[in-house]
């Protein structure tokens, strides 16, 4: 670890404090000293900010290294868990157990989540060995048009059902519902996270196409199963919690690729950092740009994505010629 | 396949579905109160026509003006930008101001506006290097995004009660479509056909692509520039009257090309038309008292169109 | 008569024509020659005012290409670019007809229709008249983008490396049939030609470029020289005169 990913877990803890301080119940250290430890404003700095922090911290890293790792797996700069189906059928998923079992316990919702963003990512893979590949932006518009099939599988089930509100709610990704008690499993994300950096270098070796890995002996599917059961338990914790943050995962490795190339167990920390950066600011700008209400960090997160996405398509074809 | 069925025939038999499909439209689980649903169908069924219309007409000349069958003004954003603009209008003038301005003044501008952007968005998609088709696509599909997003982010910015009481009044969508504006959109779509009329020739010049079409004396520049301000009118007015309809376009477009043994506009056009009627009026009459679902066409024709967008680009029809 | 005065292409710094002045007579086939990247096609184009200029002039009989509404320029001047892929499915008959468009507006009279069998007639097209072009292998189908160009009836034709996609047999009656409508129908033709022995064999005029300037020009028999060849493509070649006509070789 170098001096400077040093100096950016430094910066974002900074803004990890701050964030514990912005929003419409008015929270200062002058008010958490004057009341004391049972006063309100530690009561809610301890039910809403500190959880909501952790969360959107927790998020921020573990979409940006799945969409890494599914940028590697899938040989392609273009794809993360919005752009393959993925988020879409983990929504899918999320509504069927709200259907089926609504009494179920989040684990369960979680699991039936990620299993439908499994079978969907598989869908999409499948779909892509169909396709003679004339061109890597094929392969993201495939998954948003599959992305927006399942979704509209989604939108009328959940019309026929009643539960377009609670659809709804968890589309579009949003921190302020998150409390104590509520965001825990978004640690179950951190931990993959966390695995995926152990795993890093296999990564980068499955990167690298099935020949070569196979030659450097490496089980190429195993990786690639585990690479898939990552993405998907991430993005369904992820989808449970807080909803979606579309082409997060798209944005935050590409940015860092630019800065450091491509190497998996280099890139990871400073991914994390930076996707945990990236999403605390747009929740804290959500949280003040229309004080006392505010903007949901997906509503933000899809114009600072697809902004930063149109560039990036546009400035890598300008560099290829 | 070679063997050329009468397009005049394919034309007649279509005209005869969508006669049938207005006709179920309008008398299917009508109990007695004619009184009462005739007039309001009535209404409905007008829109439909003209969202059929504008839809049919914009993506076919979009594509002959693209050379391509996968880029619709919908799937590059163009509904969306219409929703942006207005969002942007009402942000700028304050709700209130917006709501005192006169309806039919406000949609001039806000044509205006589209025609303005689509020539800027042409400019920056088209114009200088030569780009791949793909790059266009997911370009316009990511931009569709960012223009969505940019209008909920402003729709979340203008206080929200006086949001919630605009949002009624001004956007639009298939459940609650805007019958005020029916008399200036059959303007328009009146308009556009009669220009159209005059053009189809020349039309059918441009779909063989630029270079062919300037060699045979077509000055393609302005052809192109006259079909984009025309998509960008219709655009307008089907998202004015019924909100975004992202895959209704690619769907009809597709279709008619499928069916029609003809490359002329002059058949095309009213194809694509009849296609979206039987689509619109049809499949809402079937949906409605057959299935006693309400409001879900949109979703289903977003399913359709999402699964043939796909079917499209597996099967290699893009370059 | 063709007149192109200082005529330039830029791409940023790229200089890809630079400052052509040429003149080409009426009547006869020029070809354009030179080695890749000489910016022969880049001529032709801006010729025919699919690209335009950065700077000079194209007159085709006086007339400014720049200039002139393109419909009256249809009358006389017609190019076929080297890619032909079209996105609307036509049959044969129907391209054909469309070079009909410049004289008819999309009305077409008895005379169009005269016109539309007469180069299909050339091109021995009538059997695949019926058939869409997507069916069709590349060298019929380039046949068919060439009968639209003669439908279109213009004193000149340009052709951008029509042999390209054309095997030994097709290209040598594509050769063949230039000729013939130089002969005998009086156009003008202007080609640009990968194969320098097609030049040779069947141009009258030979232009050749490099590095997009116009090196030299004249009769087959001025550029069939191995110094005027190692001038234009870097090739040590040898020319030989067999059958009454120069061939260079310059394979070994």
């Amino acid at each position: 670890m170098g001096a400077r990913l040093l100096l950016a877990v430094l910066l974002l803890l900074a803004m990890a404090v701050v964030s514990l301080f912005v929003g419409v119940g008015t929270v200062t250290p002058a008010r958490l000293l004057a009341e004391g430890p049972e006063g309100p404003a530690m009561q809610l700095l301890l039910v809403s900010r500190l959880p909501r922090t952790i969360a959107v911290l927790l998020a921020g890293m573990a979409i940006g290294v799945a969409g890494l790792l599914m940028q590697l797996l899938a040989r392609n700069r273009f794809v993360e868990p919005s752009t393959a189906g993925t988020a879409e059928s983990a929504s899918l998923g999320l509504l069927a157990v709200m259907v089926l079992a609504p009494e179920a316990p989040i684990l369960v919702k979680m699991l039936v989540a990620a299993g439908f963003a499994l079978a969907g990512t598989a869908l999409f893979l499948a779909i892509l060995r169909q396709v003679p590949l004339r061109s890597v932006l094929m392969v993201p518009l495939l998954g948003l048009m599959l992305g927006g099939v399942i979704e509209a599988v989604t939108t009328f089930l959940a019309y026929r059902m009643d539960l377009l509100q609670s659809v709804n709610a968890w589309t579009a990704g949003d921190f302020s519902g998150v409390l104590e008690g509520r965001y825990e499993l978004l640690w179950v994300a951190f931990a993959l996270t966390v695995l995926a950096w152990f795993a890093a270098d296999r990564f980068t070796v499955a990167g690298m196409g099935e020949d070569v890995a196979t030659s450097l002996g490496l089980d190429h599917r195993r990786v690639l199963a585990m690479g898939l059961f990552i993405v998907a338990m991430v993005t369904a914790t992820v989808v449970v919690t807080v909803g979606m943050v579309p082409f997060f995962g798209l944005v935050v490795p590409n940015l860092v690729a630019m800065a450091m190339g491509d190497h998996a167990r280099r890139a990871i920390p400073w991914i994390a950092v930076l996707g945990g950066m990236l999403l605390l600011a747009c929740d804290m700008l959500g949280r003040v740009i229309r004080f006392p209400y505010e903007i949901p960090v997906g509503t933000i997160v899809g114009v600072v994505g697809a902004a930063l996405f149109l560039a990036l398509l546009f400035r890598r074809q300008a560099r290829l010629g | 396949m070679t063997a050329a069925r009468d397009p005049r025939l394919v034309l007649a038999v279509l005209g005869a579905l969508a006669l049938g499909s207005a006709a179920l439209f309008m008398t299917w689980g009508v109990n007695g109160a004619w009184g009462f649903a005739l007039p309001f169908r009535a209404a409905k069924l007008a829109t439909m026509l003209l969202v059929a219309h504008a839809v049919a007409v914009s993506t076919v000349l979009f594509q002959t003006a693209t050379g391509n069958r996968i880029l619709t003004p919908a799937v590059m954003g163009f509904d969306q930008l219409y929703v942006l603009v207005q969002t942007v209008l009402v942000f700028a003038l304050g709700a209130s101001a917006f709501a005192g301005l006169d309806r039919r003044l406000l949609f001039a501008g806000e044509v205006a506006a589209m025609i303005a952007f689509s020539f800027l968005l042409h400019a920056a998609l088209f114009g200088g290097a030569r780009r791949s088709l793909h790059l266009l696509v997911l370009g316009g599909v990511v931009l569709g995004v960012l223009f969505r997003s940019l209008a909920g982010f402003l729709q979340r910015i203008i206080d929200p009660n006086e949001f919630a009481f605009l949002q009624d009044r001004f956007f639009a969508s298939f459940n609650s479509p805007h019958h005020g504006l029916l008399a200036i959109a059959a303007a328009m779509a009146l308009a556009a056909s009669l220009l159209g009329w005059r053009a189809l020739r020349r039309w059918d010049v441009l779909s063989l692509g630029r270079e062919v079409s300037i060699t045979l004396g077509l000055d393609h520049r302005r052809e192109v520039t006259r079909i984009l301000v025309m998509v960008a009118m219709l655009v307008s007015v089907s998202t004015a009257l019924v909100g975004p309809v992202t895959f209704l376009g690619l769907l009809v477009a597709n279709l008619a090309h499928a069916v029609m043994p003809s490359f002329r506009h002059a058949h095309l056009l009213p194809a694509a038309f009849l296609l979206a009627v039987i689509c619109l009026a049809g499949g809402q009459a079937v949906l409605e008292h057959g299935f006693g679902f309400d409001t879900s066409l949109r979703v289903i024709i977003d399913f359709l169109g999402g699964i043939l967008f796909i079917a499209l680009l597996v099967r290699g029809k893009v370059r | 008569m063709i007149e192109a005065i200082g005529v330039s292409k830029r791409y940023g710094e790229t200089v890809v024509v630079d400052g052509v002045t040429l003149r080409l007579p009426r009547g006869g086939v020029t070809a354009i020659i030179g080695p890749n990247g000489a910016g022969k096609s880049s001529l032709l184009s801006m010729i025919a005012r699919l690209l335009p200029m950065s700077a000079g002039q194209v007159r085709v009989d006086g007339l400014d290409v720049a200039r002139t509404p393109g419909a009256v320029l249809a009358k006389r001047l017609s190019i076929l670019r080297q890619d032909n892929h079209l996105p609307a499915r036509l049959t044969v008959r129907d391209l054909v007809a469309f070079g009909r468009y410049p004289h008819s507006g999309g009305r077409p009279t008895r005379e169009d229709a005269a016109h539309v069998e007469r180069a299909l007639r050339y091109l021995a097209l009538e059997g695949l008249a019926e058939r869409f072009l997507d069916e069709l292998s590349g060298g019929q189908r380039q046949r068919a983008f060439v009968a639209m160009v003669l439908a279109q009836d213009t004193d000149y034709v340009l052709l951008d490396e029509p042999l390209n996609s054309l095997d030994m047999q097709h290209a040598v009656a594509m050769m063949r049939l230039v000729r013939r409508a130089a002969e005998e129908l009086g156009k003008t033709v202007v080609l640009v030609l990968h194969d320098l022995n097609f030049a040779s064999c069947h141009a009258d005029h030979i232009v050749a470029m490099r590095d997009g300037r116009v090196l030299m020009q004249g009769s087959p028999a001025a550029i069939m020289t191995p110094e005027a060849i190692a001038a234009i493509y870097d090739v040590e070649a040898t020319v030989h005169e067999i059958g009454g006509r120069l061939i260079a070789a310059y394979f070994a």
